[in-house]
């Protein structure tokens, strides 16, 4: 019986799936700028170009079913992002916050793309522009509504609170709004790619070795890779919720800087 | 058997902020099945709390490979 069970009968062992495993080799020649990442950046601003220039392009009161998409999509943003979240000065910010959307939206959704399989985002620097792109556009929009002075003290000294806790506030607010903010950001679209990645990659290649193992094994390995199937819909999920809330927190933030009272 | 003890510091690091975000969605989804009308105010509300919880769980994620 024990036989039945035991790994792999040459004894060599399985090699977990690590960090080492996103260090993807040039794709063309030794050239640095070709990596698989650079590549998917690349192909998913062509897709996301050609998807809406297609869908926009023969423009009907009555919509074909390509236009409805990308108005599906467009008018999802504009109005659960933009509207709803910004206020009244929304229709400025609608442009980024759309672009920002379908561009994080595609670059996650390669992670499950048979023959892609890589989302961009889980290479941290990737998410580290976006999230600085961000940073910039929300204390633009706030330095230029309410003048640079009044709006550090704002962020600084907050109104309504009793003078002794700036000792305390102050710092944190401060570190809030120019460390933590773009930091957590880009974090955690890169934290909830990587990990996604990994995991499928734990359960598939798993299946693989455990199948390459003795009969007992083998009989065991369709389950791993049964997991897999179910985890890589449930990375979809989290794919596109992390595109929905990178997104959000940009027209959170956005809406913050442009409030008065913060 | 090798590894780091790190992560298994980042796995008990990691339960404050998931008590936390549970109890966030768990307020929101209560706010909201009382008063329906409330979804589009709670929501953002309840996405900012969440962020500001993951931030937590991020920061030891970051700290366990730095380490």
């Amino acid at each position: 019986m024990r036989s039945l069970f035991r790994l792999s009968g040459e004894g060599e062992g399985f090699v977990p799936p690590s960090s080492n495993d996103f260090e993807l080799p040039p794709v063309f020649g030794d050239n640095a700028f070709t990596t698989k990442p650079i590549l998917l950046v690349f192909l998913s601003v062509i897709l996301v170009s050609v998807f809406f220039l297609l869908s926009s392009r023969k423009a009907a009161v009555v919509p074909s079913k390509l236009q409805f998409a990308g108005e599906s999509i467009y008018s999802f943003v504009r109005n659960d992002l933009g509207r709803d979240i910004i206020g009244h000065e929304f229709m400025r910010f609608v442009p980024y916050l759309f672009t920002l959307f379908t561009f994080v939206l595609t670059n996650n959704i390669f992670g499950i793309v048979p023959f892609l399989q890589f989302p961009t985002m889980s290479r941290v620097s990737f998410p580290y522009v976006l999230a600085v792109f961000t940073f910039v556009v929300f204390h633009y929009v706030g330095i230029r509504k309410q003048g640079i002075v009044k709006y550090l003290k704002d962020i600084m000294f907050m109104p309504g609170v009793p003078k002794p806790v700036y000792i305390l506030l102050t710092p944190i607010e401060l570190a809030t709004f120019f460390l933590v903010r773009p930091l957590t950001l880009s974090l955690r679209l890169f934290a909830n790619m990587f990990a996604g990645h990994l995991l499928l990659l734990v359960f598939i290649l798993g299946g693989e070795h455990l199948f390459q193992g003795v009969l007992g094994l083998k009989l065991i390995s369709p389950f791993a890779f049964a997991f897999g199937i179910g985890l890589t819909f449930f990375e979809f999920m989290v794919q596109c919720l992390q595109a929905y809330i990178f997104t959000l927190l940009t027209a959170l933030y956005i809406a913050g800087a442009l409030a008065d009272e913060h | 058997m090798t590894g780091t003890l790190n992560l298994v510091g980042y796995g008990l690091s990691a339960i404050g902020p998931a008590i936390a975000t549970g109890m966030i969605f768990a307020a929101y989804i209560s706010g909201v099945a009382r008063q329906p009308e409330a979804r589009s105010v709670l929501q953002p509300i309840a996405f900012l709390g969440f962020a500001l919880a993951e931030a937590l769980a991020l920061f030891g994620l970051v700290l366990a490979f730095v380490l």
